[in-house]
């Protein structure tokens, strides 16, 4: 065939590179409305569902049973189901119904039924119910923190400066798994130099998770994944109630945590039964619902290159982050693992919570460059930092980030190394060289950095777990080498645990580590003039780039 | 956590140096994609060769799928992960793991098949981990999760570093790779290639000792 030279021009685009399938409803590669998606339904009988979503009682697996007994308002459930799918849906999307009436109605839905409901939404009505639901009124935003190298100063370099640029969360995770304790150290660190209260996890398995936070290295977690068939439960050798379990254990120490899901991990790990994505990831919600947590994160996460391959996929992902905020968890919306080659394609999907505002609207945005980003890469990095903050200005809106200059950057950077640099001498660790801080003040990546020994490192971090060091000791080590402020801040966070306050849905810090959340700062979101809007001061902060000509810039 | 207990490293180290041949080199692996057979020889029970690394490979390895997602021939894949290991002077086992296709999960069963502790878990599209014994199931000693980005010489590596920490080392991670535009490319085929390799699960079914011919 003669080539069109369009068509040549056309297959050379990014958006060319990606890898797209056709549905294939019979295994669950099918973003929303699979034929095999059950009828909803529901049947109570002295106060216990008998059947649900056209399965009885006795025919329940183990996620129906758990969601029939701890996620359905069975009060609410009889007059919530009888409404339309469409009466439903208007409610979410009507200014003029409040936020509590909607939860009351979802709250008593089948998964089936929540489906069917968000099956008869387009994007912009699951985006103006998304700005009502949410559970904090103020949006904010979550980052990654990592490197290929898992270099200890970089980390706690780019931790500094991810604070300073306005992130109120940071998650690090590893490259080489024995080298996590020192990665939650690093971010640790980082973390409060850049700003007190930021709060801190570390994505491992799930023991060595919960023991980091345990020990007070970390502040909160998040990869408590749970799956929505029974199959994909079972391969983890896990249940709803051994996650429950866990999620006890976090809140029996005063530790934040959430669940994670997405859809697509069920099709991906090859056990979706033939229904559609979006279905499976209800019933992951209402599994976070039945188990108490105060949160999700979900959006796809780290299985987006599925749903986003599908058709209606991008807009399945929407209707999971709804379908959480509905549900009135705190929604950590993802827009984290990099899905496509495609600016265009990658911003398109971010706007659909960027504008609305979630709780999280990235969970997270790599604060180091991408190929340094072991989430295997984020939807946003450190090189998009200025397009970030300059679609803040063009639309007026909040996406939790703020311009810096870059002398504060690489005094931070610089403040976090030195202070890594002091507390790994303090404890005993492989000594973290003048020349190392250095080059982390002004480094873009891991490949800017001299090489540390890692055979010697993964040595140390072991023998950190095994001598039982704590935050306590990083306090200590702070104090002693006279980071007051950063080791008053370590304690402040550790204080936090005592109080529980963070425990409420949707907690975040503010710099005098005061807690924010749904309880003290609560969406009343009900219309234009109403509900979050950007103050003078946080405008006056977004609209200031350092790109923008002033007047006086120009001759008279 | 990583507990080496010292008394067994010292016997491992013993046991593998009085290896019969010890100086065997490894003969330089042919890359060209031969084929190869995987005879199986019943029920895989544990080990009690401290000088051995088990490979445990999923339900569709090397039978349903013959190349990884990057199309590198699954016969080059295994030949290069057993040199990796004989060029530390041990010896590779290959069971084939039926009950599940969760690489952490195929490979820590395949730890307790293990005479040393250590195996290496691989997916017929190439996920690998390496993995030892008592170690949580999802947790591991090193884990290459981006299967489009192994090579063979990465897969000799790990061959090799799985080897090291069979003899009680404790060798240098092979360097992580990280392609951000791999999920783009090769998120929805690997859930295809999955979903191939689960309809061959066997729930509850016992591994496999599996021999191999290379043609």
């Amino acid at each position: 065939m003669k080539r069109s030279k369009r068509f040549e021009v056309l297959e050379a685009r990014p958006v060319n590179q990606d890898g797209f399938v056709e549905e294939w409803p019979e295994v669950g590669l099918i973003a929303m409305g699979s034929p095999n998606d059950p009828v909803p339904s529901i049947k109570i009988e002295n106060g216990k569902v008998i059947e649900m979503d056209g399965v009885s009682r006795a025919k329940f697996d183990f996620i129906e049973q758990f969601i029939a007994d701890y996620a359905i308002d069975i009060k609410a459930a009889e007059k919530a189901m009888a409404m339309s799918d469409l009466d439903i849906a208007k409610m979410l999307v009507d200014v003029n119904v409040a936020r509590e009436e909607v939860t009351k109605v979802a709250l008593g839905l089948t998964p089936a039924k929540i489906v069917a409901v968000l099956n008869t939404m387009n994007v912009v009505e699951m985006m103006m119910a998304l700005q009502k639901m949410r559970a904090r009124k103020t949006p904010s935003n979550q980052c990654h923190v990592t490197n290929v190298a898992d270099n200890p100063v970089l980390i706690a370099a780019d931790a500094a400066e991810a604070a300073l640029r306005g992130f109120d969360e940071m998650e690090t995770t590893v490259a080489v798994v024995r080298y996590a304790p020192f990665n939650a150290v690093s971010l640790l660190v980082g973390g409060q130099t850049g700003r007190g209260g930021i709060l801190i996890q570390c994505s491992l398995e799930e023991a060595t998770e919960l023991q980091l936070g345990m020990r007070g290295i970390t502040a909160y977690a998040e990869t408590i994944s749970v799956y929505g068939t029974e199959n994909v439960f079972v391969d983890g050798d896990d249940t709803p109630w051994s996650k429950s379990f866990l999620a006890s254990a976090y809140a029996s120490r005063g530790l934040k945590m959430r669940f994670t899901s997405g859809t697509g991990s069920e099709v991906q790990m090859g056990y979706a039964e033939g229904k559609s994505m979006l279905y499976l990831e209800v019933r992951c919600v209402m599994i976070a619902r039945g188990a108490g947590v105060q949160g999700l994160q979900n959006g796809s996460v780290s299985c987006i290159g599925v749903p986003a391959a599908v058709p209606s996929g991008i807009r399945a992902v929407l209707a999971e982050n709804l379908c959480t905020s509905m549900l009135d968890l705190e929604v950590a919306s993802s827009n984290d693992q990099t899905f496509t080659h495609s600016d265009i394609r990658r911003t398109a999907r971010t706007l659909m919570e960027m504008l609305p505002g979630t709780d999280f609207i990235t969970s997270g945005y790599s604060a180091s460059p991408n190929y340094d980003n072991m989430f295997a890469g984020s939807n946003w990095d450190v090189e998009d930092y200025d397009d970030w903050n300059i679609i803040q200005r063009d639309l007026m809106v909040d996406g939790g980030l703020r311009p810096v200059a870059e002398e504060e950057v690489t005094a931070i950077r610089n403040k976090a190394g030195r202070a890594l640099q002091a507390v790994f001498k303090e404890l005993g660790f492989p000594a973290i060289t003048d020349a190392e801080v250095e080059a982390a003040t002004y480094a873009h990546g891991s490949k800017d950095m001299p090489t540390r020994n890692v055979v010697e490192d993964l040595k140390a971090a072991q023998e950190m777990m095994k001598r039982g060091i704590t935050g306590l000791d990083i306090v200590k080590a702070l104090a002693n080498t006279g980071f007051d402020d950063l080791a008053s801040h370590v304690l402040n966070l550790l204080k936090q645990r005592i109080s529980g306050d963070y425990l409420h849905t949707s907690a975040i810090l503010d710099k005098d580590f005061n807690v924010i959340s749904a309880v003290n700062n609560r969406n009343d979101y009900r219309g234009p003039g109403t509900g979050y809007r950007i103050s003078p001061e946080r405008w006056n902060e977004i609209k200031n780039i350092s790109q923008a000509i002033k007047p006086s810039d120009f001759d008279e | 956590m990583m507990q080496i207990n010292e008394e067994m490293i010292r016997e491992i180290v013993t046991q593998v140096l009085q290896g019969v041949d010890l100086p065997q080199q490894a003969k330089p692996a042919v890359v060209g994609g031969r084929s190869m057979t995987l005879v199986e020889k019943g029920e895989a029970k544990p080990g009690t060769q401290a000088d051995e690394v088990v490979i445990a490979v999923t339900p569709a390895f090397g039978k349903f799928q013959h190349k990884t997602i990057v199309n590198i021939p699954l016969s080059d894949v295994l030949r290069e992960l057993i040199a990796g290991i004989e060029e530390q002077g041990l010896r590779a086992r290959i069971v084939r793991i039926l009950r599940t296709s969760d690489v952490a999960f195929a490979a820590h069963d395949a730890t307790r098949l293990s005479g040393s502790g250590i195996a290496i878990g691989i997916l017929s599209r190439g996920t690998t981990v390496i993995h030892q014994k008592d170690l949580p199931p999802l947790s591991n000693l090193e884990l290459f999760s981006q299967s489009p980005l192994i090579d063979l010489p990465t897969f000799r590596a790990i061959g090799s570093n799985a080897a090291r920490y069979a003899k009680g080392e404790s060798p240098t991670p092979v360097p992580t790779r990280n392609d951000q535009m791999a999920r783009p490319k090769y998120q929805a085929k690997a859930a295809v290639l999955h979903i191939k390799e689960t309809e061959h699960v066997v729930p509850g079914a016992k591994p496999i000792e599996l021999e191999v011919q290379f043609q």
